[in-house]
């Protein structure tokens, strides 16, 4: 279990994403209208799609290049397309603000 | 096994390959078959050329069957090589290129040819009938050079082809020698009705004209009447009629009158030769409409299928007009005579008329005008044959008929139809594949029936049928035609929002979701986009454009790669650069090693393959007004050289285009807008396959709307000449806000054109004091815009969304 620090809450817009590498993984960050933050690797499973760039709706995102959706919360795609994609566990701390990830393995 | 005998169809038109559609469905491997055809396309659905014509449709569009549909059913075919020569004793063909082909059956299906009057004149060059895809194609060609069209026939063909020659931009003359349109159709009272319609469309007509001449050195002038008055024109249609094609059938021996004399079977007088359709006369009757070409075919190839079958007895027939805004219905024996009576309602306010001819208490001929919906159920009664007394009011005023004791009801009239009755006459499909669709394929929609059987997918006429048939068929398991809204969050469209977001003033993308009750909270990426246009167009100064309800695309004003990355386009006003420029663009390309630079097709650089953070950096070295590369908006006014250097030129489109373009150049719009200026009719600049083209003539200026060079290439329309500068740009300007106030999101403008239909714009934008409006909203809106890049450049917080965060710092506990 490896944990970061990546950022600060009011770094990311509310509906919007933004991105860090680890492990030369590309993640995205989302924080959703209600401000829950979900993190998902930044690749759409269709065909690698930024999903960083998307639009968020409600708990999903529609992948920029041909409007895949996916569920933020389980990286689940969306019917009627198939597949998932990694999650990553996210806390805040209240005090401070700050934005930790925890990658497994 | 059984030896496969060789069938040979002569014309690969519309009854001839229904025909052997119905074989292979009924005996599969029974023949080897072989087409010849003189036309160069495959199989096409000749009824549509009209659509086409009018710009509804496109030739692709119509093919009923692809050539890869006679490889996979083993058919050999000869396209574009007539038949020249049948052999009878031999039992072999003959074509123009030299095949020869051995048969144990012929099919005769040439169907016929225009008519052509036989008038002094009458070979000139455009001078054509309104037959197949040439003509067709003809009449569009001539659209673009010529001005004055006059068609020849006041009857069903001429009016289509009038129609699609008024869509195309031409003035039109319709002659006709009787004193009311299509009077072998319509009484007195609808065909007057009929040509004030159409007279109100822009249509002209010259009514008791005899033609006597056409006039001209090589290509058509004018034409002269017996009464020695001239019409000018440069292209004459002909649609006086058809001749049934039996030149070949007569060479060969065939007992021929005005078609093929076949009998009951289809047979000819020659054993082992039948024919079928427009060529064929039955009973003496030689058919110019598709059902009963299509009745025939099928009895044709129940004999040839070795099925049994009853004999064909002839059909009686009913024909719509399929024009654009104008509803007429006729079937059967419509005229009076001493032994009948009829029933009319004549309403000039609404423009109605219905007519009932009645003999012997049954229905035997209709004629309606401006409302054609009933035109299914009479023409049903009338083949049924019914008696009808007692419920004549009942039936021509709509008064439900309610099992009323005197007749069968509608359930009745279904189940005593047919089987296989051909309901859907454009499309051939019968009343058995409409039971298979509701019972076995699950259809219980009068949607899902039309995309699974194509009925009632042409003209529609057919509807009212389709959906007695579904409720006979399906009872209590009818669907609910579900309403479609503008996505799957909501059920309303969009002009139903517009007029909420209007009336209760909402003024946000939420606001609206919660008020509409949409089923997803946040919308989804169809309607986000859409909801976020309208409020700005409605409220240009108080609406704050929502960032997250756009797409990448907008939202950066870059367009996204596959890869992730994105391509710049700096805007180069009218295609108009300059080296200092050009150096800059240049510079910037190196410095952040730019992969691909590349010209659009709208004279612009593009700069492929940028990184998303250099994007912020990129725009400020450049200091290029930009954005609106790859948006929903404006995107380019392309323009040729015109009168600054080209000594063609009669007009300066550069500086046209680029005054159109520093004028919209921040403009969102439901779609991109594309626009182009050429300095005279050579038109370098396309303009006429753009949204909005601008073409200088001598003097003035054309303004060509609704064209489109996309997936579905469409050529603008003429919405008016004019002959200032300053009216171009009042003229385009408010037709585009027009456009922007009226259009769905994502249609552009060919789409919404062939919509609501160019008339309908026009008569919109008539009125000069209305057209300054539309310039003033559109004026009130760009007024509110800004350029997206500076804004990013200059402002920390959004422009920090570019960089990824700076880094993940391991936490260790
Ligand atoms: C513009 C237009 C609109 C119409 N609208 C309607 C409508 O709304 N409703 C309706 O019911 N009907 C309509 N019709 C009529 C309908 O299209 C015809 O009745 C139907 O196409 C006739 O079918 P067919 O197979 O007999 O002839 P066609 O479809 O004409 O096919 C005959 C084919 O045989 C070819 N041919 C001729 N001689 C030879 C030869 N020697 N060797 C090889 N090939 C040969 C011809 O080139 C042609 O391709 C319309 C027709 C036109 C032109
Ligand atoms: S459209 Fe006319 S003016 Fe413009 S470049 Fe071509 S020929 Fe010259
Ligand atoms: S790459 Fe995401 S939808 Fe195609």
């Amino acid at each position: 279990m490896n944990k970061f620090r990546i950022g600060h809450v009011a770094d990311i817009d509310e509906k919007g994403a933004r991105t860090f590498l680890v492990q030369d993984t590309e993640i995205a960050v989302f924080k959703l209208s209600d401000g829950s933050l979900h993190a998902v690797e930044n690749r759409c499973p269709h065909k690698g799609g930024k999903l960083s760039e998307g639009m968020v709706c409600g708990t999903a995102v529609h992948c920029p290049l041909h409007d895949w959706k996916i569920d933020l919360r389980n990286g689940k795609v969306q019917e009627p397309d198939e597949g998932c994609l990694n999650t990553y566990k996210t806390e805040v701390d209240g005090n401070s603000g700050e934005i930790y990830i925890t990658i497994a393995g | 096994m059984s030896t496969t005998k060789k069938l040979v169809l002569v014309g690969n038109g519309m009854a001839g390959i229904r025909t052997i559609e119905h074989i292979l469905k009924l005996a599969p491997h029974a023949y080897e078959i072989t087409v010849f055809g003189a036309e160069p396309h495959p199989n096409y659905n000749r009824i549509m050329l009209s659509s086409v014509l009018a710009g509804g449709t496109t030739i692709e569009d119509i093919v009923i069957n692809e050539w890869s549909w006679y490889e996979d059913n083993g058919i050999r075919v000869y396209p574009g090589d007539p038949v020249v020569q049948i052999d009878a004793e031999r039992k072999e063909v003959v074509s123009q290129n030299g095949v020869r082909a051995s048969y144990d059956e012929l099919i005769m299906a040439t169907g016929s040819q225009a008519f052509i009057l036989p008038l002094p004149g009458a070979n000139k060059e455009g001078v054509i009938g309104f037959r197949d895809i040439k003509d067709c194609e003809t009449m569009m060609e001539a659209s673009q050079k010529y001005r004055k069209a006059a068609v020849i026939g006041g009857g069903l063909l001429g009016l289509e082809a009038a129609r699609g020659l008024l869509n195309l931009g031409m003035d039109v003359t319709v002659i006709h020698i009787n004193g009311h349109l299509m009077d072998r159709n319509l009484d007195l009272p609808a065909g007057l009705m009929l040509q004030r319609e159409l007279e109100e469309q822009g249509m002209k007509f010259l009514l008791n004209k005899h033609t006597e001449e056409i006039t001209g050195k090589q290509r058509v002038k004018a034409i002269r009447f017996t009464d020695q008055t001239v019409l000018e024109a440069d292209l004459v249609v002909m649609a006086v009629g058809i001749r049934p094609q039996i030149e070949l059938a007569r060479n060969t021996g065939l007992d021929v009158n005005r078609g093929v004399i076949v009998d009951d079977y289809m047979h000819t007088s020659i054993p082992g030769i039948s024919a079928v359709g427009e060529c064929a006369e039955h009973r003496g009757i030689a058919y110019g409409l598709v059902a009963p070409l299509y009745e025939q075919g099928m009895v044709l190839a129940k004999r040839l299928a070795g099925a049994a079958t009853e004999g064909y007895e002839g059909s009686v027939t009913s024909t719509k007009l399929k024009v654009s805004g104008v509803d007429v219905f006729s079937a059967g024996q419509f005229k009076d005579a001493a032994d009948t009576r009829s029933i009319r309602i004549q309403d000039d306010v609404d423009g109605v008329y219905k007519k009932m001819v009645i003999k012997d208490g049954q229905l035997i001929g209709a004629v309606l005008f401006g409302d054609t919906t009933d035109g299914a159920s009479l023409f049903s009664l009338i083949k049924s044959g019914e008696n009808i007394s007692g419920r004549e009011k009942e039936i021509l005023l709509g008064v439900p008929s309610g099992g009323s004791g005197s007749g069968p009801s509608v359930a009745e009239r279904m189940a005593s139809m047919p089987d296989d009755e051909i309901v859907c006459g454009c499309n051939g499909v019968t009343k058995a594949s409409i039971g298979d669709a509701v019972l076995n394929k699950g259809c219980n929609t009068l949607g899902a029936i039309k995309s699974c059987t194509k009925a009632s997918a042409s003209c529609g006429g057919c509807k009212p049928i389709i959906e007695n048939l579904l409720t006979y068929y399906a009872g209590d398991n009818v669907g609910e035609q579900t309403k479609e809204g503008i996505c799957g969050c909501t059920s309303y469209d969009r002009d139903e929002i517009v007029a909420q977001i209007k009336e209760m003033g909402l003024k946000n993308v939420k606001e609206v979701m919660n008020v509409l009750g949409w089923n997803e909270p946040e919308g989804c990426s169809k309607c986000r986009p859409s909801l976020n246009y309208y409020l700005g167009m409605i409220w240009p100064a108080e609406y704050t454009d929502e960032r997250v309800s756009k797409f990448t695309n907008e939202r950066y004003h870059a367009n996204i790669q596959k890869d992730g990355t994105y391509s710049v386009i700096p805007r180069i006003y009218g295609g108009v650069t300059s080296p200092a420029e050009l150096i800059k663009i240049a510079t910037v390309a190196e410095k952040y090693d730019v992969p691909l630079v590349k010209f659009t097709g709208g004279q612009r650089l593009d700069l492929l393959g940028v990184q998303k953070e250099n994007l912020p950096k990129i725009w400020e070295e450049l200091d290029m007004p930009s954005g609106f590369g790859y948006g929903k908006a404006l995107r380019t006014v392309k323009t040729c050289v015109g009168n600054t250097f080209c000594r063609f030129g009669t007009q300066d489109s550069i500086e046209m285009g680029i005054r159109l373009e520093k004028k919209l150049d921040k403009m969102v719009a439901p779609a991109k807008v594309k626009l182009a200026v050429s300095g005279c009719p050579r038109n370098c600049a396309e303009a006429t396959i753009k949204d909005l083209g601008v073409v200088a003539i001598d003097g003035a200026w054309e303004i060509h709307v609704g064209g489109n060079a996309g997936v579905k290439v469409r050529a603008a329309e003429l919405l008016c000449t004019v002959k200032t500068d300053a009216e171009v740009e009042e003229w385009t300007y408010s037709y585009l806000q027009y456009y922007r106030e009226n259009a769905k999101w994502n249609e552009r403008t060919a789409a919404w054109i062939e919509r609501v239909g160019l008339d309908h714009v026009k008569e919109a934008l008539a009125d000069r004091d209305v057209r300054l409006a539309l310039v003033e909203r559109l004026e009130v809106t760009l007024g509110h815009t800004v350029d997206p890049w500076k804004e990013i450049i200059e402002d920390e917080k959004l422009r920090k969304n570019f960089t990824p965060l700076s880094g993940a710092e391991p936490v260790t506990h």
